[in-house]
């Protein structure tokens, strides 16, 4: 899960980390008062995940009202590559000498935290790194040491910081290790970690990625939303318990387990044909869940053919027979289907499928030729 | 010879009085695994199917000699469960739970990191089969026979789609290890290409990977260094789309990394061949082996 920046930044306050002081707006109205509360100058800042928003004209400083006004009023409703704003975060003006980064990212790969400072702040850390990594300062810390006075000055002096802020460097780092540890993030990054000109250290940005999986003990980030970046069917997907992703094709997959449905993706976009989503109808999947599945799938108004790829182990093939049949009932489709079932029952849930005889529903033996035969008929 | 899961396998099984637990168990059982306990704090003294429960692992492991643990409780109780069972003195334990937390995955790898007399197996995964000698697990174990290809993957469907296709042109398993779809797993690909490595009963080994990570580049620097074997790659998720989690928690490009390209071309440079799809796995199998049908 990823977080908007005003929602990273207050994930960041809860836990000590020094942010400039601001309030999120969805109106022009509570985007004028908030920035009467904050005082001028202000600066109004899109609320979109997507890098570029200052190059958009999403992020604009504000010297009075009025002009809080019509840059909340221009920047609320503005597309930024395809994403709409909803929301902006009005943020008293800072006053930068200095721009830093700091990151800490799950280092999935030495199975520890990975921290990163660096005094090239502002930019792309991904040239800085491929420019200069010596630029950069790194070091992995122990999860079950956890980060240590040590860390920070080994950060703070190879990174090259200002030698009066080695202290309020590493304090900051430290708090941001806490965030990190205690929000169960895969990812805190500031870009830039700012030192301003009465030498304080703040954040000025926030990228937050949370841990799904970790979502049912932190209730409070559950709940926290961002409504440009919901697609309506993966949405739907989620209150229906369902793993899908949207992809920008027109054959609609649905498979079990998470990795024969992205080697069924692949089989069919090397047939020539284009996906129009991931769905993994997980195991053990009873009818109904495959009728809700179904139901997700069409609700996509791109989807001109669909594609069953199943492999039951714990799921059963006449279970997904049954599933695809009630949803015939339910919803009477009117793109073909192809379906390949082997595994569990797969003799039992081919019977099933011939006695019904659903229009335009066609069984193929293997992967290949199923995914040979959508790409025909999505044509 | 197998790896991992054998007949000297003694099998406890910790969520063994919940329905899914309970079902796999005796799956298990009847596929000739030695199953000699479980665990379910609160109902020690009942039993299932005659299999006795315990409170705790340590009494588990004292009164019936367990030697392989089995997690199947929900996600928020696993990485105790696993921590547990490490505690207790089980030497292999297999995590078949989806969605436990990161940080959770991270603090107990690096623990059990610190003990060389332990092997965590998933979590995320559907276990290991040893067929005809035992299957601890979810893994369908009727799709598989004895024989003599080791396969290793991190799915669990595409493994049988994989094995399968193996199946229909008459390759046997000597073991299929689900190493599981997590960001942490506690056994990588290097570790378990090694004890085929070394297992008489393998000729040959078939590597399933997918997007995220550096699993499978790491596993490709190993095999040029030190495996003998053939090894037949796979790799899942060339049309993912960057930033987006593909079912499992781990199959996630992360800006230009952990693509599937990246990780074809890294086994590919190594003198790894890399199938295109689970059917040309097989194909190639047969043109390294020949025709075992």
């Amino acid at each position: 899960m990823d977080l908007l920046e005003y929602q990273g930044k207050q994930l960041f306050a809860r836990h000590g980390v020094p942010v400039p002081d601001g309030r999120p707006a969805t109106t022009v109205e509570d985007a004028v008062a908030a920035a009467e509360a904050i005082g001028y100058p202000c600066v109004v800042k899109a609320q979109v995940q997507i890098g570029g928003r200052g190059k958009a004209g999403g992020i604009k400083v504000a010297k009075d009202g009025a002009e809080a006004r019509a840059h909340a009023d221009a920047i609320l409703g503005m597309d930024i590559r395809g994403l709409t704003v909803h929301e902006v975060w009005i943020e008293e003006a800072s006053d930068i000498a200095a721009e830093y980064y700091a990151s800490i990212v799950f280092d999935r790969s030495a199975k520890a935290p990975l921290l990163m400072l660096s005094t090239q702040g502002g930019m792309d850390i991904e040239e800085v790194a491929e420019r200069d990594p010596a630029a950069i300062a790194r070091l992995h810390v122990d999860p079950l040491i956890g980060f240590q006075d040590f860390h920070a000055r080994r950060l703070a002096f190879e990174a090259g910081v200002d030698g009066d802020v080695v202290r309020p460097i590493g304090e900051l780092l430290h708090r941001l290790y806490d965030a990190f540890v205690a929000e169960e993030a895969m990812l805190v990054e500031v870009n830039p970690l700012i030192v301003t000109g009465d030498r304080q250290v703040r954040a000025l940005d926030a990228k937050v990625t949370l841990d799904d999986n970790s979502l049912f003990r932190h209730p409070e980030n559950d709940a926290l939303r961002n409504p440009s970046g919901e697609d309506p069917q993966e949405r739907m997907a989620k209150e229906r318990g369902l793993t899908y992703v949207k992809l920008d094709g027109n054959i609609g997959i649905l498979g079990n387990g998470a990795g024969l449905v992205m080697s069924t993706l692949d089989v069919v976009a090397q047939a020539g044909g284009r996906p129009a989503n991931f769905l993994d109808a997980g195991g053990g999947s009873k009818a109904e869940a495959i009728t809700s599945a179904v139901e997700v799938i069409l609700s996509n108004p791109k989807v001109t053919a669909v594609l069953f790829n199943i492999f039951g182990g714990i799921t059963r093939c006449d279970e997904v027979a049954k599933g695809l049949i009630e949803a015939f009932r339910q919803i009477s489709p009117t793109v073909p289907f192809v379906v390949r079932l082997d595994g569990t029952n797969d003799a039992e849930g081919r019977r099933l499928l011939a006695e019904a005889a659903l229009p335009n529903v066609h069984v193929e033996a293997t992967m290949l030729g199923a995914a040979q035969r959508i790409v025909e008929l999505a044509a | 010879m197998a790896v991992l899961v054998d007949r000297e396998t003694r099998l406890c099984v910790s969520g063994i009085t919940g329905r899914e637990g309970t079902f796999h168990t005796l799956n298990n059982r009847g596929q000739g695994t030695d199953v000699v306990s479980g665990v379910t704090p609160g109902k020690g003294g009942q039993d299932v199917e005659g299999i006795p429960v315990f409170n705790t692992f340590h009494e588990a492991v004292d009164r019936t000699g367990a030697n392989t643990a089995m997690i199947f409780v929900p996600p928020r109780f696993a990485s105790d469960s696993i921590l547990e069972a490490e505690d207790a003195g089980i030497r292999l334990i297999v995590a078949i739970t989806e969605g436990i937390p990161a940080h959770d995955e991270l603090r107990v790898c690096t623990h059990l990191a610190r003990n060389p007399n332990v092997r965590l197996v998933g979590p995320n995964c559907p276990g290991i089969l040893s067929p005809g000698k035992a299957n601890v697990g979810i893994i369908p174990a009727a799709f598989f026979k004895e024989g003599n290809v080791g396969v290793v993957s991190r799915s669990g469907t595409l493994t049988y789609q994989i094995g399968n296709e193996l199946a229909q042109r008459g390759f046997g398993n000597s073991t299929i290890v689900g190493i599981g779809g997590d960001p942490v797993p506690g056994s990588s690909f290097v570790d378990v290409i090694a004890l085929f490595e070394a297992d008489p009963e393998t000729e040959l080994i078939v590597m399933s990977g997918e997007i995220g990570g550096d699993a499978e580049e790491l596993a490709a620097e190993y095999i040029a260094a030190h495996v003998t074997k053939p090894v037949v790659g796979y790799i899942a998720g060339f049309t993912a789309p960057p930033g987006k989690t593909m079912g499992h928690a781990g199959a996630i490009v992360s800006g230009s990394k952990g693509t599937a390209a990246a990780k074809a071309e890294a086994l590919e440079a190594k003198g790894v061949r890399v199938g295109r799809t689970p059917t040309q796995v097989a194909e190639i199998a047969v043109e390294i082996l020949g025709t075992h049908a």
